[in-house]
């Protein structure tokens, strides 16, 4: 496990510790939710954590990138996850950034990377169909015809898709809508003809779209990979969103539960103080616990990506699983310590709820992942 | 050569020509060697392993040489704990006196006591017990009442000690007497006696799993030597809890999975007991189960794994290890639950035919597991600690 932080991640951890308490607290979400901002997310503090390296932190330092690797990218998240920061992230540097890195050709590298290292260039990846996270339940078909391709079928749960400048369009090539192989990946300019993308507002205020795609035609030059060879590069990618999400949840509990335990020990009742119940104490302990396990299975997940282990697919599973999980118990027993407090509109800890339930949904909660640890473990 | 790479080689080759093959293999229960006066040896070749062992200091690796320890430094018990599992040797001795009381007694005891007790320790010569639970001081333990009067060259010990594992079968006891009944905690203290002393009576009880490991124990009129008081005169109590510390220690290795029913898989023994489906476990909601578990005991290892390397780094506040006892043990028995519902009724024998060995071994063992919730500490009273020392909760 890395437990023990290099010089240069203690830096980018107090970087970004300062960054989005100072720069992106709640606050902030607050406001683009209450102003109902176009865009969903602060284009200034975008620009300032490519600046500060956070956008190509996954990218090689030949394409613009700070290259701080997976950990760095997790101490970030875990800064994030604890303000509720809204931001590209995961959209475009966790997905769309990995998944040009690892199956780019030399060109779309070259062409792609450092525009999202610079935070020039925001990318979404249309890959969900239904309301569960099915990455092999492919019905949008790509039909060759000479040297270009012919998209059509309907994505949902695109996150950043209405804000997105390029696309990552996973598209059938071959075989049955739920076949495993068959599937291809292709680059999308968001203005094609043919794609229409509509946002949808989540609970969390966070960015989403739903995006059709009706004959669009793209040569054959934007396919990203081997043609039908898309589910390799999908898998690896999304493991990598799904820890970064488990980094980013990670963050997000320990900051409820620590505001919860302040609260049980300022708030009276009965002349004492709440956390002085027994029923609240043993809820609490029960909860630090969890959350102690929380944290080996998110660092255990950076390490073996870091490290290129291959179990990265279990450490994957173990940890999406684990926090989509957590932060469930966590921010509704949050909620219930705080009372009617919880309930209003004007504390937090209602937002703490929401993020935590869409970011479970997000490529798998602990059903689909304790399902694919099975599998993947042979029973 | 590293010198640690020179010790493993070594160690190495002397565990290949000293460890008898079946001391290679998953010891069943009734070959723990426990060792004491009365020591019975099932299979000869433990005994042969243990004073192997031991003639090293090994059964102790890192207690100093002087009472009997291996005298090895943290990192060389490492190396031999990895090459003992590299051959599947068995720990050579199963003892309170090694997990408990040994570590406690080279903090707290004198020059002598060192001396008498340690060195029999390491060599599973005197097995000991733990009188700490009475009647009426179970999680309150610092509420306990059996007494022990100063009569000039001994004290007079009168009263009963309850839940005594192995009472029956203990050459000493470690034992907690109340020397100032004017005080609670500072009227503790901490005595060492012999258990064949005139006076002592052991009785067994029967536990659910239908073994009688535990005992109530009697004390009238009992003389101990005053040489055998460990520490000062009313200040057991902080020997006391520290040697609980080294007991819940060896409680929480229990969420790992060790014990009966765990050398086949649960996941190998629900496709045996319910069928497989294209390479599944035949009931989808079972697999799930076992995911889960699998899973949280995973999570839980690694959770381990972190705090003993944050401790090795001098980084954390290595509070996680407030929760290894209350995880481990609910785990443990969470596990035990759904080995008892893959295994069905097959898993609800008592005895005789029909049932195969390591069936009724889960059985039994499910039962006992319900203990490990309540011995060394309840969880509720862990939870009470964390929400305390930990979150800083108030009382
Ligand atoms: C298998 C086994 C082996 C044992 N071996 C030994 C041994 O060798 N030597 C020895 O001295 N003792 C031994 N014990 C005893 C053990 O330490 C006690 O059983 C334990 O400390 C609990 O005490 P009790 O049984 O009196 O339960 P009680 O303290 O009466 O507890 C009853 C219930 O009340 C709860 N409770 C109590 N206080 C609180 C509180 N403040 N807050 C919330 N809930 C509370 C408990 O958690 C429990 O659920 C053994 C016990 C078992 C089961």
């Amino acid at each position: 496990m890395a437990l023990v932080l290099t010089e240069e991640q203690q830096l980018l951890r107090d970087t970004a510790t300062q960054f989005f308490q100072e720069r992106v607290p709640v606050a902030n979400l607050r406001r683009l939710r209450d102003t109902k901002e176009p865009a969903g997310f602060d284009r200034g503090a975008w620009k300032e954590m490519a600046d500060l390296g956070f956008a190509g932190i996954l990218i090689s330092e030949k394409y613009g990138g700070t290259d701080f690797g997976p950990v760095g990218l997790g101490l970030v998240l875990e800064q994030a996850g604890r303000t509720l920061a809204a931001s590209p992230l995961v959209s475009t540097v966790l997905l769309c950034g990995s998944a040009v890195q690892l199956a780019g050709s030399a060109t779309q590298r070259q062409d792609i990377l450092p525009a999202i290292a610079a935070g020039e260039l925001i990318m979404a990846l249309a890959l969900e169909e239904g309301p569960h996270h099915n990455p092999t339940h492919i019905a949008t078909r790509a039909v060759a015809e000479g040297s270009s391709y012919r998209i059509s079928g309907k994505k949902t749960f695109v996150l950043d898709g209405h804000v997105a400048d390029r696309l990552i369009v996973a598209a059938r090539t071959s075989g049955k809508d739920d076949d495993k192989s068959g599937i291809t990946l292709f680059l999308v300019d968001a203005k094609t003809k043919g794609v229409s993308i509509e946002r949808t507002l989540m609970v969390d205020s966070r960015n989403a779209a739903n995006i059709s795609f009706d004959n669009v035609v793209v040569s054959a030059d934007n396919v990203l990979g081997s043609v039908d060879g898309g589910t390799d590069v999908l898998d690896q990618v999304l493991d990598i969103a799904r820890i970064g999400l488990s980094a980013e949840l990670l963050g997000l509990v320990q900051a409820v539960f620590d505001q919860t335990v302040d609260y049980l020990k300022e708030r009276k009742q009965f002349g004492v103080v709440i956390g002085s119940f027994q029923a609240l104490k043993h809820r609490a302990a029960d909860m630090f616990a969890e959350i102690e396990l929380c944290r080996s299975v998110v660092l255990d997940a950076l390490s073996a990506l870091e490290a290129r282990r291959n179990d990265v697919p279990q450490a994957a599973s173990l940890a999406k699983a684990r926090l989509s999980d957590t932060a469930r118990v966590v921010t509704n027993e949050g909620l219930q310590m705080h009372g009617g407090m919880g309930m209003t509109d004007q504390f937090d800890v209602g937002l703490y709820m929401k993020r935590a339930r869409v970011a479970a949904a997000t490529f798998g909660d602990g059903n689909f992942h304790r399902d694919r640890y099975a599998t993947l473990e042979g029973f | 050569m590293e010198p640690i790479e020179k010790f493993r080689q070594e160690t190495r080759e002397w565990l290949e020509a000293n460890c008898p093959a079946s001391m290679r293999t998953s010891m069943p229960e009734e070959e723990t060697p426990w060792g004491g006066r009365n020591a019975t040896w099932a299979n000869p070749d433990s005994k042969v392993w243990l004073d192997r062992m031991a003639s090293r200091g090994w059964t102790a690796p890192t207690w100093p040489r002087e009472y009997g320890g291996g005298g090895l430094t943290k990192e060389e018990s490492l190396v031999l704990g990895q090459e003992m599992r590299r051959i599947k040797a068995r720990q050579p001795l199963s003892s309170f006196g090694l997990w408990m009381l040994g570590p406690a007694l080279l903090e707290f005891a004198n020059e002598e006591q060192k001396r008498e007790h340690l060195p029999p320790i390491v060599r599973g010569e005197i097995r000991w017990c733990q009188g700490y639970s009475e009647p009426g001081a179970g999680s309150d333990l610092a509420g306990l009442q059996t007494k022990a009067e100063d009569k000039g060259d001994y004290y007079l010990v009168n009263g009963q000690k309850i839940w005594t594992s192995y009472a029956d079968k203990a050459d000493w006891i470690f034992c907690l007497v109340r020397t100032d009944t004017a005080k609670k905690h500072d009227g503790i203290s901490f005595l060492l006696f012999d258990m064949t002393t005139p006076g002592v009576e052991a009785r067994p009880i029967t536990m659910i799993s239908g073994a009688s490991p535990f005992c109530e124990t009697f004390f009238t009129d009992v003389k101990v030597p005053k040489k055998n008081l460990v520490g000062e005169l009313n200040k057991g109590w902080t020997i006391a809890k520290r040697l609980l510390q080294h007991e819940r220690d060896m409680i929480s290795g229990m969420g790992l999975g060790s014990g009966v029913g765990s050398s086949a898989s649960l996941e190998a023994l629900a496709k045996d007991y319910f069928g497989e489906a294209n390479g599944r476990v035949a009931s989808a909601a079972l697999r799930e189960h076992i995911a889960k578990q699998k899973m949280d005991g995973k999570a839980f290892a690694l959770t381990l794994q972190r705090t003993a390397e944050e401790a090795k780094a001098g980084i954390g506040t290595g509070a996680a290890s407030s929760i290894f006892k209350y995880y481990g043990t609910e785990l443990n028995k969470r596990r035990y639950e759904l080995l008892l519902e893959i295994l069905g009724t097959q898993g609800l024998g008592w005895e005789g035919e029909g049932f195969t060995e390591e069936e009724l071994g889960v059985t039994r063992s499910w039962l006992r597991s319900k203990g490990n919730s309540i011995e060394g500490g309840t969880s509720e009273v862990q939870l009470n600690v964390v929400a305390k020392r930990v979150l800083g909760l108030p009382d």
